[in-house]
């Protein structure tokens, strides 16, 4: 019962010695293929579900629900006065509130009174309302993964489209505008 | 000026690496003794330039530079000491600096321990050691520069530190692990230069086994640590979650422990050298590989790092370069490595494969459930995750003949062992281990699980098989006689000398931890009690025989957080046991609530309280766990990492240089 690895290994060596190279080949070439990838555009659960009911207050403390967001197609755009993404955002939100296109609510996320609301009169208001959500406890219902994340919600208030990460002038118009267009039409 | 400094540092200690990596390996080709010399005082020069960046770093947090984006997002105030210097390690940026600070210390320490190696050997190490410094600290100065300042205006305040990282868990957890993880560079740069140079010998499995073991000391405890840390803070109860971060640092562990073990025949037997190599390759590269997974954003993970697509670009080139190269050269070296391994079919040779079989199919398995969701994703497949039950069952059948085997596997020997009587000497002792196993559990619990059965019945085999080979070899026979005096011969029978070599004491505590984690395991998965339930003051529940009693609720204001901590006396048959204060926190910076349990802990069970919300009428949601023999988990980790220091006090592995193995 002698084993002799020699002779069995010796015919077969070199393409037994490259098998670790070849394993690792397949997988850099996964890696690569995954990094493309993007492991937060899970497709949101809530995608063609109607907005969570809810009942908080707004930044200057009137009280808001879901029944306040239906009837007309929006933009609820989350942010929060510590997140610096959503400044580099901001601008690209008051120029869309600017031109009319469509109403923006906003989603205040973990955030304090006062900071929100003096981000706003610092940096401009693009938002019809802002709900303030201190605990988040809206937001973990609609899914947020973190700031900053826009929801396209129809007249119905069903969320249709989630954006995750900032709006861009460049995902605006390619895909965000064109689609509110044809939820208006609807 | 403290972040100008550090970063300054940063890019000197980036350029004495690359000196580091290119002049001792040309000058060992040159035969050029000037060149070689100078890996050591560089390689001490790139470690004490990071070692400045990383002091420089800290002191920013510890004087509150909000300037410093990394600090400003990182670190508050009102953060406590201890954890605006732990803080440094809290996320992405600094915790890769403490990665090449270690990757520096563990470089150190080769300059120091390997005065004897040849001139040409440790001008090779160190360069390989230089090259993948150059390659983290490339990617720190380009890609994840802790030292950034904030342009424009800075915060008054900081965004403090995650709340789930202010725990006594943070300040030991990470440092432990990457000094495992990042270890097994040592290993790695020896193999690499064992290939280079085309020696492969016992000195060469001789020296690298000393690294291997420090770095497999560390990661074993490390993982402890982290299991430790998840089940205190996490409030679920578990200890251990086969997380995508968790299962990175994991696989080295697996593959190290392989590759100890291989490395005990390639220094005493002279074969396995061409597998050994390839596990000290292997056994990096998944190190390399997690690192990756944690960092590139490729896998959700609880705890995975704030993500950016040019870092894992950076990291996965990183990975080609030095996995494939090393893989490359591993393939055009290992197959002209005359292999003439003669030995039975039964010997300590074959255990020994059956070992590292066993823990790289496991490291491989792992491998592929963490990926699997990438893998699905790739193919266009939809988004899945592989859960617990998958690992849970693949990793415990791939585990069940490992720990069988292992008990017996002290008692074999080399070339040859005779079947029939290892069969004779062992069936004793596992008809014990099996009655036991169904006696014990039918005794104390009145009923018969399969899984008690099984895991308590290995654990006590192996306790029992191990102990009964260390008895046997205490009676020492002199060897030389043994063999030449004809059977039945009386003259040595044999006498008590009731001691043992190191090397026996160590692989026997090691073994035995693992048992005792195995009993862990196996008994708090199988008998834990747990119940959800609402609790106003004054309310009793009672659980597996303890009564839990609400006494009541207060305010507590924390240094950077407010809670509410409740009392919860916990009394079996009338008789007070513990005062537990269980808490509920918010963090003042980021808002985050966090749930502190309390637990009551004793080496048989722990008793364990976890808040859910506040209900109406000052009630509470609550969880209470039962949990016997939790604390055994993490015990065996620690008596294996303790064979593990007492395999290291062997005098083969200190000064001895001519040592040359039987």
């Amino acid at each position: 019962m002698t084993t002799d690895i020699s002779k069995i290994m010796n015919k077969k060596r070199l393409s037994i010695t490259l098998l670790p190279l070849v394993i690792f080949i397949c997988l850099a070439i996964l890696f690569a293929r995954g990094l493309q990838l993007d492991p937060h555009k899970l497709p949101s659960a809530l995608i063609g579900k109607p907005l969570p009911v809810f009942t908080l207050t707004t930044l200057d403390g009137k009280t808001i629900s879901e029944k306040d967001l239906q009837g007309k197609v929006l933009l609820l755009n989350v942010w929060a006065s510590w997140c610096l993404t959503c400044r580099v955002e901001h601008a690209e939100l008051m120029n869309i509130a600017a031109s009319h296109q469509i109403l923006i609510y906003g989603l205040n996320y973990k955030d304090q009174l006062d900071a929100a609301n003096s981000w706003l009169q610092a940096f401009g208001n693009p938002y019809v309302a802002t709900i303030y959500d201190p605990k988040g406890m809206f937001a973990l219902n609609l899914g947020v993964y973190g700031v900053p994340e826009t929801y396209l919600i129809d007249k119905q208030g069903i969320i249709r489209y989630k954006q995750v990460g900032e709006i861009t002038n460049n995902n605006w118009q390619s895909v965000i505008l064109p689609l509110a267009k044809t939820l208006e039409k609807s | 000026m403290l972040p100008e400094f550090g970063n300054f540092s940063l890019i000197l200690a980036l350029c004495l690496a690359l000196l580091q990596a290119i002049l001792p390996l040309w000058g060992s080709y040159k035969n050029n003794l000037t060149w070689m010399n100078l890996a050591r005082p560089l390689a001490v020069g790139q470690f004490t330039f990071v070692l400045l960046a990383y002091i420089f770093l800290t002191l920013c947090f510890i004087d509150n530079d909000f300037s410093v984006l990394y600090v400003a997002e990182h670190s508050n105030t009102m953060l406590p000491l201890v954890y605006r210097i732990c803080a440094v390690w809290g996320a992405h940026e600094g915790s890769l600096l403490l990665w090449v600070l270690i990757l520096g210390f563990w470089t150190a320490a080769v300059c120091y321990f390997s005065k004897s190696l040849p001139q040409v050997t440790i001008a090779r190490v160190l360069s390989v050691l230089g090259w993948v410094s150059v390659g983290f600290l490339l990617f720190s100065v380009a890609t994840s520069n802790p030292f950034i300042r904030i342009v424009g205006d800075i915060p008054a305040n900081g965004a403090d530190l995650n709340p789930v990282l202010q725990d006594p868990g943070l300040v030991g957890h990470p440092p432990m692990l990457y000094m495992g993880y990042v270890g097994f560079s040592v290993a790695f740069a020896f193999a690499i230069t064992a290939l280079l140079s085309g020696k492969l010998d016992a000195a060469w499995a001789r020296w690298s086994k000393p690294w291997t073991l420090v770095a497999w000391i560390f990661l074993t405890l490390g993982i402890m640590l982290g299991s430790w840390w998840a089940y205190r803070e996490l409030g679920w109860g578990g200890w251990w979650f086969w997380d995508p971060v968790e299962n990175a640092s994991f696989m080295p562990w697996l593959a190290g422990t392989a590759l100890l073990h291989s490395l005990i025949v390639a220094e005493q037997r002279n074969t396995f050298k061409s597998w050994t190599v390839l596990l000290a390759i292997l056994t990096f590269s998944l190190s390399l590989i997690g690192t990756f997974l944690v960092r590139s954003g490729v896998l959700n993970s609880v705890h995975s790092f704030a993500t950016d697509p040019r870092r894992g670009l950076y990291i996965l080139i990183f990975l080609c370069i030095v996995i494939g190269i090393s893989l490359t050269l591993y393939a055009w070296r290992a197959h002209r490595l005359r292999v003439s391994a003669q030995f039975d079919l039964v010997s300590r040779e074959t255990f020994l494969l059956l070992n590292n079989v066993l823990l790289v199919v496991a490291a491989a398995t792992i491998l592929l459930g963490t990926l699997y969701p990438l893998i699905i994703d790739a193919l266009g497949l939809g988004m899945i995750s592989v859960g617990p039950p998958y690992f849970n069952t693949v990793f415990g059948i791939l585990m069940l003949p490992l720990l069988f085997f292992m008990a017996m596997a002290p008692a074999t020997r080399w070339k040859l062992t005779e079947p029939k009587k290892l069969m004779r000497e062992f069936y004793v002792v596992l008809i014990i281990s099996i009655v036991l196993a169904v006696v014990l559990p039918y005794g104390l619990m009145h009923q018969i699980q399969w899984g008690v059965v099984v895991g308590l019945g290995l654990a006590l085999w192996i306790i029992l098989a191990t102990l009964w080979s260390v008895a046997k070899k205490m009676w020492s026979f002199p060897r030389r006689r043994e063999s030449r005096e004809p059977p039945g011969s009386r003259i040595n029978a044999g006498v008590f000398s009731g001691t043992i070599p190191r090397s026996t004491l160590a692989m026997t505590i090691a073994h035995i931890g693992m048992a005792v984690t195995l009993i862990g395991i196996t008994l708090s998965l199988s008998y834990p009690v747990q119940q959800d339930l609402r609790m106003a003051p004054g309310d009793v529940a009672t659980v597996a025989d303890y009564q839990f009693k609400f006494i009541g609720e207060e305010d507590l204001r924390g240094p950077n957080y407010d809670a509410v901590r409740l009392t919860i006396d916990v009394s079996r048959d009338g008789k007070l046991i513990e005062h537990l204060y269980p808490e509920k926190r918010i963090y003042r910076a980021s808002g985050i609530t966090m749930t502190d349990a309390a637990i009551a802990v004793n080496p048989w069970r722990d008793l364990y309280v976890s808040l859910g919300d506040p209900l109406d009428n000052n009630a509470w949601g609550m969880r209470l766990y039962y949990k016997p023999f939790v604390r055994w988990i993490w015990l065996g980790a620690i008596l294996m990492a303790l064979g593990g220091v007492i395999a290291l006090t062997d005098r083969k592995y200190r000064g001895g240089k001519n040592f040359h193995a039987a």
